[in-house]
């Protein structure tokens, strides 16, 4: 797989370090109680098809990315940078 | 349908008349409009729960359903181990009983799934590995199932081919598992399947299951490709699908589902008698009845239902397996496949003891 | 000698002695050794897998299943190479496989007459009695029997490498297509990348008498070659198989470097791996003639059409000299008219087809069929049945035909593994009865030529040229004027026929697995009947070959069976690599020290003049012990160095432990978030123990916080857990809180430190700098800047090992020079260094924790740091570090051990019982996590994780060791051994 990191450019999946489902950048408020925050730890949607998740560029600018990707066919669909994205939800 | 015993007396007879004679060794029964239970998934869990069900308690108007062919799922395409070597709670008791049913499986199936009680041989790098393969080990013992703690000259007596003294995480020794092994893995499928076929049990391919009928939180039965059955209970045995079948009730699992890769290679003469695996590299090895090296190591680390995976993983694996035995270099990958984990989120956080 | 006397494509100046089996032999460079055995009449090359039946060669490429040869001897040999690509060197030396005593007498052919009771999947129902037997007799048989070649046994030390490659086009193959969609691209520009597996271009252009524009095809073959290699944008691959298709455009390739070379030069690798990322494939591949199945059509001397026009063209060598045919299309007469042309008799062209027209030139029995074969080690005789009525031939009529080689074509199967390796199917063609890659099976992949069906070499350039163009039209390449040679019409006319029927005898489907027509109407009858059950049922397909001569054929019988169509009936799933690779390619680089990158500490060119021990920490070497004059085990060593800090001092090196800088105004509240403990409240010049959580309420690593500024902060990890505390900051400050206004850095590279602990430390520090330190300005868990000469280092008051403590940090340029003062000033005090197993020993005796016991599954509270989880500020894992299951009381923590019993030892992964209690799994009370022998104390001392382990201080409880046979009893203690009111540390 390749992935094209929005500040160095296409690069190998190598690079990467895979973390797991985006709604990892949706940590519950502290008072939100535990049932949120097992529910933000464990439970997955786990879906066929596009899967938006979050990849690290470990190997290379260090920016975590927020990607979209075909989990059954591995088509990478869209990377943006992880903080831009937040932000933009802020 | 005459039941059929196989024997070394039936393969003999009937190799003297043109192997004729032998039956199917499953019906395609037409699905019945309900059943007591209905099973998704003919791989080789739906199927042993078909036959435990019927076999012990005399369950027998049972379904598995099945969307492809039986026994395709990661039943048949794994690296074929079998073994009792877990320590923690709940998986350790599991596959303790687990190889304990291997054990009596053939006799009882009256089919040979060729069960190889080889010796199953856990390498540990450092002190700290050493350490938690005794804890490991010493849990195995606990609950009955044998273990041995190898020093690193124990090691070498029984597998000289591994390189000791030049590689990266040199070899201090290792947890032995005699009683791990290897099995033919489609045929335990089949073995299970043949033997809840004969109980009454249908199993239906090419079935694949839509939806279920919910009705007041209670499951009525599911809908198929082959239209509505109905079922006073429903078992899901559809690993690399869990997430979806599960959906289709309504429920969210902890679950991930992570791509797996395997190897084999061409057919050698016989080379490495154990399976073995190196916890430091992510590679575990057995050679299998055929001669292939039959080989594998970590997930490739990000989600998948493709049933395949890439080339960091395949050269990290192969890179692993040239570190600990060199003499494997010449022989040559034949094929590599990918089978779906469904990885609970616990696993997922689990890491390696380590310094 | 079969060699032809003049012709192809062999350099006759240039004679090549090999042997074979012992025998020496003679062939010319450009042979391979499948030609240059044929040339010498050497029909019989292999045993089969199940059965050892006599084989021959079968084919001219990588498809080969029966010529598998060993090639060199001794701890260098390769076993399971096909005779059919290797090329022969000087002084080669080849031996035959899966035989026993000799390729001509094998015992193990007896198999072949116990073959009715052998049959598919007969292992399945027999062996199970007496139970022992399977693994005493029944296995250990069966698999001496089975695999083919042999390893040598010794370590592969040929060398390997691999490689990155780029380019804007990747062709596979270069036949016809593949070369005349590189002219095209290459001329437009594009960054092109070809690649073939033979060792010369040209794929059937090598083979055949074809013409292009009116002359032989060799030369347009010739001109184009020498233009694209011409070319700097084009790079040619021979020896180079692509082996698999992965995600985003990346190719696996193996390219054989020296597999050809007796003598190669020592740089030379033997293969390379190479990763090819292309941004766009033609898929080039060609495709592969199939045989024909009929009652023993497996023995020597029975070959493949296609082959044998490439023996007699490419290597000039006649495969016999009396040929039979044998086709179900019209590859049959053009071998036939190839072989006349050469001299070679033609004794029959047997036609399955009965409508086709006749050919005068030779006996063309039409709707004809060979039931039979004879001739053990080599053919002899066929027999053949006109099924039809043709030509003063009455239907059903044998008749019996003198023969030493019968050609075989059943048509061609369009090699398309490379696009089914993403998952997609390929698609059926009825005119062609074959399956073709799918359109778009791979993203960017276009194929041409064969592989997509146009079978003709005039169809294949058009195709060629077609696949350059749509290429340039999406990668924006300008496109040359240039037309595809003209060719001479071929017609590929084909009936689908597969097998004859009713023959007697077996008709083998799989040369490599031994599979017959038979096993699949086994299969059928077990009701085996989807395509996958078949195959798993049969092994067909399974062998060396993957099925490439076998798949087409058993599902066609399979179809035939059931009554459904080839399509219906399906392919089993094309699985990377399309030949095999070794394990020496793939995994290139990972033997011995290489497989890993090795990281070195400052100190490291001391401690080996020191002849310190040193042991792996991660990728870290570090040293274990310094062992001194008259200490022969490390633990005199161990022990030295231990009591060294407890009386004086000693130094050790910590510059493994990860270092992260962090600055911004909102680091403090950062800190806050991602450590259990209230980071933000630590003063400037001050140093804080603390504990990093997991979102799920585990304890994920621990280390020290240095306040440095108001905005700056220096953070410790453990050496194992650096990349991944960097990896959970970037993702806290990224991920989670981008509004915070903080950077941070690893610098664990950027700094030497090392730790100086023992009553005299003060007193090293302060002869070390240039002022003196004291506890007003290092007081315990103080930290700043102090001087040495011009060069500013970090000074940390902290300890791991219970004593007064400091940790210096130097950039790490000045590590050596730092190293070789510490070293005297230690010395000049009566110290020295310690290593990594004295710094056990001290932590241990003060109870300290390490990974040993922060093994991923204990919480803060288990280990005893349940304090640490301030109680005033939300932190990740906060929230699920308070579940039910992990604040009961019922959860293993942390205590220490001390010996109670007469055995004094205590045993790492030991387990703990009740005084009383059966030594099983219900009764389990914990675990030794880490364990030591105590010089302070005088005995052993461990920690260990006990069921409510803090309440029982004092109890006496029974250590079980199943595995060492040591059972003792011990004291449950607090795991703080030494100092628990902290004198020594705070001085």
């Amino acid at each position: 797989m390749r992935l094209k990191c929005p500040l160095c450019g296409d690069r190998d999946a190598r690079e990467f370090h895979y973390r797991g489902a985006a709604k990892l950048m949706e940590r519950p408020e502290a008072g939100a109680g535990e049932a949120a925050f097992y529910d933000y730890v464990y439970l997955r949607e786990n879906p066929v098809g596009a899967n938006s998740e979050l990849w690290f560029h470990e190997l290379g600018c260090r920016a975590w990315l927020c990607v979209s990707r075909d989990v059954s066919s591995h088509e990478i669909l869209s990377v943006e940078l992880a903080d831009a994205v937040k932000r933009g939800q802020a | 349908m005459e039941k059929m015993r196989y024997s070394g007396f039936q393969v003999l007879l009937n190799g003297l008349t043109g192997n004729k004679g032998w039956r199917p060794m499953w019906r395609d029964p037409t699905p019945k409009s309900e059943y007591d239970v209905v099973i998704i998934g003919g791989g080789g869990h739906g199927l042993a729960t078909a036959y435990y069900l019927a076999r012990k308690y005399a369950i027998t108007n049972v379904a598995v359903l099945e969307r492809g062919y039986l026994g395709g799922g990661n039943v048949g395409r794994n690296t074929t181990i079998v073994r009792a070597n877990y320590m923690l709670e709940g998986s350790s008791q599991f596959y303790s009983h687990s190889l304990k049913l291997w054990e009596g499986l053939e006799r009882e199936l009256n089919y040979n799934t060729m069960l190889s009680q080889r010796g199953c041989l856990m390498l540990g790098h450092s002190d700290g590995q050493m350490d938690a393969l005794a804890r490991r080990g010493n849990m195995m013992r606990m609950q009955g199932d044998d273990a041995e703690l190898w020093g690193r000259d124990e090691t070498r007596r029984h597998v000289p081919y591994l390189d000791f003294d030049n590689a990266r995480f040199p070899i201090k020794g290792g947890l032995m598992h005699w009683r791990g092994g290897t099995a033919r893995h489609d045929a335990v499928a089949w073995g299970y399947a043949r033997g809840a076929d004969r109980r009454g049990v249908d199993l239906i391919q090419n079935c694949e299951v839509t939806g279920f009928r919910i009705e007041r939180g209670r499951v009525l039965g599911v809908e198929t490709s082959r239209g509505f059955i109905g079922a006073g209970k429903v078992g899901v045995s559809v690993a690399g699908r869990s997430s979806q079948v599960a959906a289709m009730a309504g429920l969210r699992l902890p679950i991930e589902s992570h791509v797996l890769q395997a190897f084999v290679t061409e057919g050698l003469k016989p080379v490495i008698d154990n399976v073995i695996s190196f916890g430091m590299g992510h590679f575990y090895i057995s050679q299998s009845d055929k001669g292939g090296l039959v080989f594998g190591g970590d997930l490739d680390g990000y989600n998948s239902y493709a049933q395949r995976g890439n080339l960091p993983m395949a050269e990290h694996v192969a890179e692993a397996g040239m570190a600990l035995m060199p003499m494997i270099g010449k022989a040559r990958v034949l094929r590599s496949w990918g089978g779906i984990m469904d990885m609970s989120m616990g696993l997922a956080h689990y890491r390696q003891n380590r310094h | 000698m079969s060699r032809l006397a003049k012709g192809g494509l062999i350099a006759r100046d240039r004679p090549v002695r090999f042997r074979f089996d012992g025998r020496e032999l003679t062939g010319f460079e450009g042979d391979t050794l499948a030609s240059a055995l044929l040339a010498h009449d050497v029909r019989l090359v292999g045993r089969s897998f199940k059965y050892h039946r006599p084989r021959g060669i079968l084919c001219a490429g990588s498809e080969e299943p029966n010529a598998l040869v060993k090639i060199g001897e001794g701890g260098a040999s390769t076993p399971n190479i096909r005779a059919t690509t290797q090329e022969i060197y000087q002084g080669l030396i080849a031996h035959s496989q899966n035989r026993f005593p000799s390729l001509r007498f094998d015992l193990m052919a007896v198999n072949d007459l116990m073959a009715p009771f052998f049959s598919a999947g007969f292992y399945y129902k027999t062996f199970m009695w007496p139970a022992a037997f399977w693994e005493r007799f029944y296995e250990p048989m069966i698999r001496r029997a089975a695999g083919l070649g042999a390893l040598s046994g010794a370590p592969d030390l040929a060398r390997y490498d691999k490689g990155f490659a780029y380019c804007d086009l990747l062709i596979i193959g270069a036949g016809p297509a593949g070369l005349m969609a590189a002219l095209a691209a290459g001329r437009a520009g594009l960054d092109v990348l070809v690649a073939d597996e033979d060792f010369e271009a040209g794929g059937r252009l090598n083979s055949e008498t074809l013409e292009l524009d009116g002359a032989p095809a060799r030369d347009w073959l010739t001109t184009t070659l020498a233009e694209l290699s011409s070319m700097e944008n084009v790079r040619l691959m021979t020896r180079t198989t692509v082996t698999g298709a992965y995600d985003g455009g990346i190719y696996g390739a193996v390219e054989r470097v020296s597999h050809h070379l007796g003598d190669a030069p020592d740089a030379v690798p033997l293969e390379v791996f190479w990763r090819i990322t292309a941004r766009r494939v033609i898929l080039a591949s060609g495709a592969i003639e199939r045989p024909i199945a009929f009652a023993d059509n497996d023995r020597p001397g029975i070959m493949m059409a296609s082959a044998v026009r490439s023996y007699v063209n490419r290597f000039a060598v006649a495969p016999g000299r009396d040929v039979s045919i044998f086709t179900n299309n019209d590859e049959g007469l053009r071998t036939a008219r190839d072989l006349v042309a050469a001299g070679i008799g033609v004794v029959a062209v047997i036609d399955t087809r009965a409508d086709v027209a006749a050919d005068d030139e030779f006996l063309h029995l039409r709707g004809a069929e060979v039931i039979a074969t004879k001739g053990r080690l080599g053919l002899r005789e066929i027999t053949v049945r006109a099924s039809e009525q043709t030509r003063g031939q009455t239907r059903g009529q044998i008749q019996r035909i003198k023969t030493d080689c019968l050609v075989v074509s059943g048509g061609w199967n369009p090699s398309v593994h490379l696009s089914c390796h993403l998952g997609a199917r390929p698609v059926w063609r009825e005119d062609i009865a074959a399956f073709i890659a799918a359109r778009g099976a791979v993203p960017g992949m276009v194929v041409a030529g064969a592989a997509c069906g146009e079978m003709s070499a005039g169809a294949a350039l058009g195709s060629g040229l077609a696949a350059a163009k749509t290429v340039m039209a999406a990668l924006g390449g300008k496109v040359a004027r240039l037309r595809a040679p003209k060719a001479g019409e071929e017609g590929v006319k084909i009936s689908a026929f597969w097998h004859v029927r009713g023959g007697k005898g077996r008709a083998w489907l799989d040369f490599s697995n031994d599979v017959t027509v038979k096993d699949v109407a086994l299969a059928h009858r077990e009701n085996f009947r989807s395509v996958e059950h078949m195959k798993r049922y049969t092994t067909l397909g399974m062998a060396p070959d993957q099925g490439k001569l076998a798949n087409m054929g058993a599902l066609a019988v399979m179809a035939d069976l059931t009554g459904r169509s080839v399509p219906e009936t399906g392919t089993t799933t094309f699985r990377p690599p399309y030949t095999p690779v070794s394990m020496g390619v793939l995994g290139a680089h990972g033997r011995g020290v290489d497989f890993a990158p090795v990281r070195r500490v400052p100190s490291h060119e001391l401690a080996r003049e020191l002849g310190a021990e040193m042991v792996e920490a991660g990728l870290w070497m570090r040293p274990a012990w310094y062992p001194r004059a008259g200490e022969s085990h490390w633990r005199q060593s161990c022990d030295r160095e231990a009591l060294m800090v407890r009386q004086r001092v000693g130094i050790s090196d910590v510059t493994s432990l990860g270092k992260i800088d962090v600055q911004g105004p909102d680091a403090a509240v950062f800190l806050d978030r991602v450590y259990a403990n209230m980071i933000s409240t630590l003063k400037v010049g001050r140093v804080r123990y603390a504990v990093m959580l997991r979102e799920d309420g585990m304890v994920l690593d621990d280390g020290t916080v240095a306040r440095f500024g108001a905005r700056h902060f220096v953070v410790t990890t453990t050496t194992a857990a650096a990349g991944e505390v960097l990896r959970h900051l970037d993702f806290c400050a990224q991920v989670l809180w981008p509004d915070l206004d903080v950077m941070f850095t690893s610098v664990t590279e950027q700094w030497a430190q090392f730790a100086v602990a023992g009553p005299k430390s003060r007193e090293l520090m302060s002869a070390l700098c240039d002022a003196e330190i004291t506890d007003e300005a290092f007081a315990f868990m103080g930290c700043g800047e102090v001087r040495l000469g011009s060069l500013v280092a970090r000074l940390f008051r902290i300890s791991f090992s219970g004593e007064r403590a400091y940790e210096i940090a130097v950039p790490a340029e000045y590590g050596d020079g730092l190293v070789r003062l510490l070293d005297q000033e230690a010395a000049r005090l009566g110290g020295g260094w310690y290593g990594m197993e004295a710094l056990n020993v001290l932590r241990l005796e003060k109870g300290y924790v390490t990974h040993a016991e922060l093994d991923g599954r204990v919480t803060a509270d288990d280990v005893g740091l349940g304090a640490m989880v301030s109680a005033k500020k939300d932190c990740v894992g906060k929230v699920m570090s308070q579940r039910e299951g992990l604040v009961c009381a019922e959860r293993l923590q942390l205590v220490g051990l001390k010996p109670a019993g007469a055995s004094k030892q205590l045993l790492g992964g030991a387990h703990l019982f009740n005084l009383g209690d059966e030594p099983v799994r219900q009764n389990d009370q914990g675990h030794i996590t880490s364990q030591c022998f105590s010089p302070h104390l005088g005995h052993p001392i461990a920690q260990a994780m006990v069921l409510r382990g803090r309440s029982r201080i004092g109890e006496t409880v029974r250590m079980v060791d199943h595995l060492r046979e040591v059972q003792t009893l011990c004291e449950i203690c607090s795991p703080v051994f030494i100092d628990p009111d902290g004198g020594r540390l705070r001085g």
